[in-house]
């Protein structure tokens, strides 16, 4: 069986959720979240036993524009996982959206936020596997399209509202720069499949010129995709404006397949030997003004969400040092194991922080004030999450950003290493923020009840556990997890990312 | 048959090395869920430290063994194991937490958090000590952060405590990060093929080959030392060190001045002496200058202090300019002082924590001139201190005095090129003696605050400083009750039986050390023929007080 047929699964499951929502109007929506993450679960064990030899003989038309390779496969689960996650958040934050959708009753108007992940989940899934500008465009615009109408979802809220438009516009804009790319390399090469037009860029012999042109085009658009400097201006706005599940998808899933296609087209790219340095240059440049925007503009936030939103831009500064060691065989296995670490800290975080808010007054850090007393297992998750995002060892944080150091120290990246030590501090300020204000500040609740505790479905309990334990043994014993990376990405993005040119190394 | 029964008998202890660690994690796991915090936590550092003995007994030569692989593509994993100065290290971990725990009062609120919080400090601690592996060495060392934050920022005494826990975790944080990047330097320096993070292999590797080429070791050096340094509070990184201590709750500064400080001093000794000869050599001069700074600055600084707790965490940065030097003398005699320093200021500075956390708890204050004539309704504790403070000063008796003479020993005598002796005979001072000099004054200097404090403290008439300290619940003419004289004096016991004994120690740690030196150096540093037998090994016994 093809892996094709998984994103077709999610599809059907998707629109059934949709047609689905139409006769469960007497009961509650959150069957619908319930049978999307029973469904989503099912597609994630299917997944391992999809067929993933590519075939051979006569070619299915399709194989050209669709890779079923293993950074395919390992980032399709990746995009189940996270979908998962989020509906378990959506869950828990159904009330919320009932509160600013108008029309929504207790019973209607909320299918469509526990549809629409699934449907971005498929997109997900697709741009994982594109290999062709053409399906990566239209996977992309699936994804985009999807989150243009989940970010501004709650439309009593003007701050959602106001992160719609702001993300419709700048998401719009960045379209239009990956259009204009793709144009230029078909101008260039007449292919728009990755695999033909890195045949043509390696025999290329004409001006640089237009190349660099192309390849700035389509680093803008993807910049946007994963929140590099000076992409960046959408994220915080958006993050705090979406409804949070929403923002968690963003960070997650949004990111984790920007990267991917990333990787996809930097490896079309380093065939043009020509170009290789001044690519090496751009993407130490990028890196460089991540990390240090997103650590820095990160240190006076108050508001968690916003924080959050810094977070994932300073993240992205840590993955894009690895991507500027791509010459290092190992800088694959860095990012894969770094999206992987991402995705239980991040996505904990703002489970915690959905839960938390349901019971205080907003999402400010102020808000988590005495939360050890309030409920310290909440307090534990945050504690464990804020600690493996500052990457403190033992946590999957940590091996992430270990390996990271590993690739660049080995590259020589000294710039990047530097900025990576002052960041890593600033990191360490901003995070345990959170931790002191859950510890050291007396309970001053707004809304009341100081000292009430705040009850957590079990759902939501069990996720919590999960995400911990994952932090944990990724942290700590991280042998199986880099061994099912091993045999999944990093060698398909590690080694064939450079190796075919070995000559553009730059040092 | 005998033999059969020994070898069994080293067989199952070596078995029970990972337990050193697993006793308090576990330990710590029970009492974050509700276990009764108290009892659970001595009986779990009582075990630990029965285990650690275990280990002294049947201990005969290094081993080590790897528990599970991380990364095999890297040649990282997790390998455990002991030679003589762990076993020291382990010991005085065990010794301290015992302490710390034993001497922990009352905790008003969330009291497991709080032993969970000191034994995670603990197993930290041990973790990083028994890793033979450098990314869990490392790794463990992280693992009392968090808790050591905690502790300050919610038990911490104080108005200062919220910006003390920052202090110190910001500081650590940075010299960790700094720590981290040396380290993964080291590993990429090596070559390919050869990279490993198992460190019984580098230095068998580093013995034999010149492992990693001296224009790397010569920039991997100052980050290892300015990442170690800034954990030691290696002069001008120190200000971290004092305010945290005053700040922390008694047995987290117990733990972390007596036990966590000299993780990197091990560092030192286990991963830079080694490994980067070359770096060392090339920034000896440097650490020379600093240690001076540690030594005079911190130690006038003390003596300006007004406070107890102030006086007591200036004057533990201060001794850590003395094991600076020890090490940077690149001799036998001077590691072995500097090792057993590390033991014996552990012992001493956690008393000395332990007492004045006493007097702060009866007093309500640690300001010196508000304090008087304790020793009167307290002579326990005016005693312990006493006697705490001259070992502290180096007083002969006490495992600080042997440690201290082999220090001063081995920096006068070291140098590079010619004998140190010879040229000071004839008049011309290198860094290494100027050193030295300012080390003996330092003794001084340190003399001048620690009898000033004691006799602001605990002498002279009686000032109970108010009413309302009493009426606040200070009983103060308690002197220490019941088993908590116990812990106090165990710590005491340490130090005075290494101090009559510290063959004890040395000849534990002479093999482990004499392989730490790079060949050519330790050949060119030995004492001068004159009088003092040349071998490394007898020019200790020589130096050493004779044992027994």
């Amino acid at each position: 069986m093809s892996p094709i047929y998984l994103e077709a699964a999610v599809v059907v499951l998707g629109v059934f959720l949709l047609a689905l929502e139409m006769f469960v109007v007497q009961g509650e929506k959150k069957i619908l979240a319930w049978l999307g993450i029973a469904g989503l679960g099912i597609v994630l064990a299917a997944s391992f036993f999809v067929d993933q030899t590519a075939p051979t003989g006569a070619v299915p038309s399709y194989h050209a524009f669709y890779s079923t390779d293993s950074l395919a496969m390992f980032f399709k689960r990746f995009a189940l996982v996270t979908t998962i996650i989020v509906l378990v958040m959506s869950v828990d934050y159904l009330g919320v959206v009932r509160k600013f959708t108008p029309g929504a009753t207790a019973h209607g108007g909320l299918g469509e936020f526990l549809a629409l992940p699934v449907l971005t989940c498929a997109g997900l899934m697709w741009m994982a596997s594109a290999v062709d500008f053409v399906m990566i465009f239209v996977s992309l615009e699936l994804v985009t399209i999807s989150f243009y109408v989940l970010v501004s979802y709650t439309r009593r809220n003007a701050a959602s509202l106001e992160a719609g438009v702001k993300y419709l516009i700048l998401g719009a804009l960045s379209t239009g720069f990956f259009v204009y790319g793709i144009t230029w390399v078909f101008g260039l090469t007449g292919q728009t499949n990755l695999e033909q037009v890195s045949a043509v860029f390696a025999a290329y012999q004409g001006s640089t010129a237009p190349l660099l042109f192309a390849f700035v085009l389509l680093v803008i658009a993807l910049g946007f995709k994963i929140a590099a400097v000076p992409f960046q201006i959408w994220v915080p706005d958006v993050y705090q404006g979406a409804p949070t599940p929403v923002a968690a998808f963003l960070s997650v899933g949004s990111k984790a397949a920007g990267f991917v296609v990333f990787i996809r087209v930097l490896r079309t790219f380093f065939h043009a030997t020509a170009i290789a340095h001044k690519i090496d240059l751009l993407l130490v440049a990028v890196a460089a003004c991540t990390l240090v925007y997103g650590n820095l503009a990160a240190l006076p936030q108050n508001n968690l969400k916003r924080l959050l939103a810094y977070s994932s831009i300073a993240h992205a500064g840590y993955l894009l040092i690895a991507v500027a060691s791509s010459a290092d065989p190992a800088s694959g296995g860095a990012i894969a194991f770094y999206l992987a670490a991402y995705l239980p800290m991040t996505l904990l975080s703002f489970l915690v922080m959905i839960v938390v808010a349901n019971y205080s007054a907003g999402d400010d850090i102020a808000d988590f004030n005495g939360l050890s007393k309030r409920s310290p297992f909440l307090a534990f998750a945050m504690l464990i999450a804020m600690v493996s995002l500052a990457g403190l060892p033992f946590t999957a944080g940590f091996f992430g950003k270990f390996l990271v150091f590993t690739v660049a120290i080995a590259q020589h990246q000294t710039l990047l290493v530097i900025l990576g030590i002052i960041t890593v501090a600033c990191g360490f300020y901003y995070y345990l923020r959170v931790v002191k204000a859950m510890y050291f500040e007396p309970d001053t609740t707004p809304s009341g009840q100081p000292g009430g505790q705040i009850p957590v479905g079990l759902l939501t309990r069990v996720t919590i556990a999960v995400l911990i334990a994952a932090i944990l043994v990724l942290g700590i014993y991280p042998k199986p997890a880099l061994g099912l990376l091993g045999s999944a990405a990093p060698q398909e993005a590690a080694g064939v990312l450079r190796s075919v040119s070995p000559q553009v190394v730059l040092r | 048959m005998v033999h059969e029964v020994v070898n069994q008998v080293m067989g199952v202890s070596e078995g029970l090395l990972p337990f050193l660690l697993l006793v308090p994690l576990v330990a710590a796991v029970f009492v974050l869920f509700g276990a009764p915090a108290r009892p659970v936590s001595v009986g779990a550092a009582a075990l630990n430290l029965g285990l650690a003995l275990c280990q002294c007994v049947t201990y005969e030569k290094p081993f080590s063994y790897t528990l599970f692989d991380v990364v095999p593509s890297l040649d990282l994993k997790f390998l455990v194991g002991l030679d003589g100065l762990s076993l020291m290290m382990v010991l005085l971990t065990t010794l301290v937490t015992l302490g710390a725990v034993w001497m922990t009062s009352k905790v008003e609120s969330g009291e497991n958090a709080f032993y969970a919080s000191l034994l995670f400090i603990s197993a930290g601690a041990m973790g990083a000590f028994i890793s033979f592996d450098l990314f869990f060495f490392y790794a463990f060392h992280e693992l009392a952060l968090i808790p050591t934050f905690l502790l300050i920022g919610i038990w911490g005494h104080g108005d200062n405590r919220v910006a003390a826990a920052w202090k110190i975790t910001i500081y650590l944080a940075v010299g960790s990060i700094v720590l981290l990047v040396g380290l993964i330097g080291l590993y990429g320096s090596l070559p390919v093929g050869q990279r490993t993070f198992d460190l019984v292999k580098l230095r068998e590797l580093a013995t034999t080959t010149s492992l990693i080429a001296p224009s790397a070791q010569r920039w991997i050096f100052p980050l290892l030392l300015a990442g170690f340094g800034i954990l030691i509070s290696l002069f001008p990184f120190h200000t971290w060190a004092p305010e945290a201590y005053a700040a922390a709750p008694t047995p987290a500064a117990m733990l972390h001045s007596g036990v966590l400080k000299k993780f990197g001093l091990y560092g030192l000794l286990r991963v830079a002496v080694p490994l980067l000869p070359a770096g060392m050599q090339a920034w000896t001069n440097v650490l020379l200058v600093l240690l001076i700074g540690n030594i005079l600055f911190v130690g006038y600084v003390a003596v300006a202090q007004k406070r107890l707790d102030l006086l007591l965490g200036y004057s533990s940065v201060m001794h850590m300019g003395y094991i600076f030097l020890g090490i940077a003398s690149l001799n036998i005699i001077g590691l072995t002082g500097a090792s057993v320093m590390m033991f014996a200021h552990g012992l001493s500075i956690a008393v000395l924590f332990a007492v004045a956390g006493e007097v702060r708890a009866r007093t309500g204050t640690m300001r010196l001139d508000e304090l008087g004539g304790l020793a009167q309704p307290m002579p326990y504790l005016a005693l312990i201190f006493g006697l705490a403070m001259f070992a502290s000063i180096g007083l002969p008796g006490f495992a600080n005095f042997a440690s201290e003479l082999m220090v001063f020993f081995g920096a006068f005598g070291a140098g590079s090129g010619a004998f140190g002796y010879e040229a000071a005979v004839a008049g011309k001072f290198n860094l290494y003696q100027i050193a030295t000099v300012c080390g003996l004054w330092g003794v001084v200097v340190s003399a001048i605050y620690m009898l000033r404090a004691y006799r602001r403290v605990f002498l002279g008439p009686l000032r109970s400083t108010s009413a309302d300290v009493a009426a606040a619940g200070h009983p103060v003419t308690d002197d220490l009750s019941g088993n908590r004289r116990w812990a106090l004096a165990l710590l005491m016991a340490g130090l005075v039986v290494v101090g009559f004994r510290p063959g004890l120690l040395v000849n534990a740690l002479q093999p482990v050390l004499l392989r730490t030196l790079p060949a050519n150096v330790s050949a060119t540093t030995m004492l001068p023929a004159s009088g003092v037998p040349a071998h490394p090994q007898a020019a200790v016994v020589a130096v050493v007080p004779p044992r027994g």
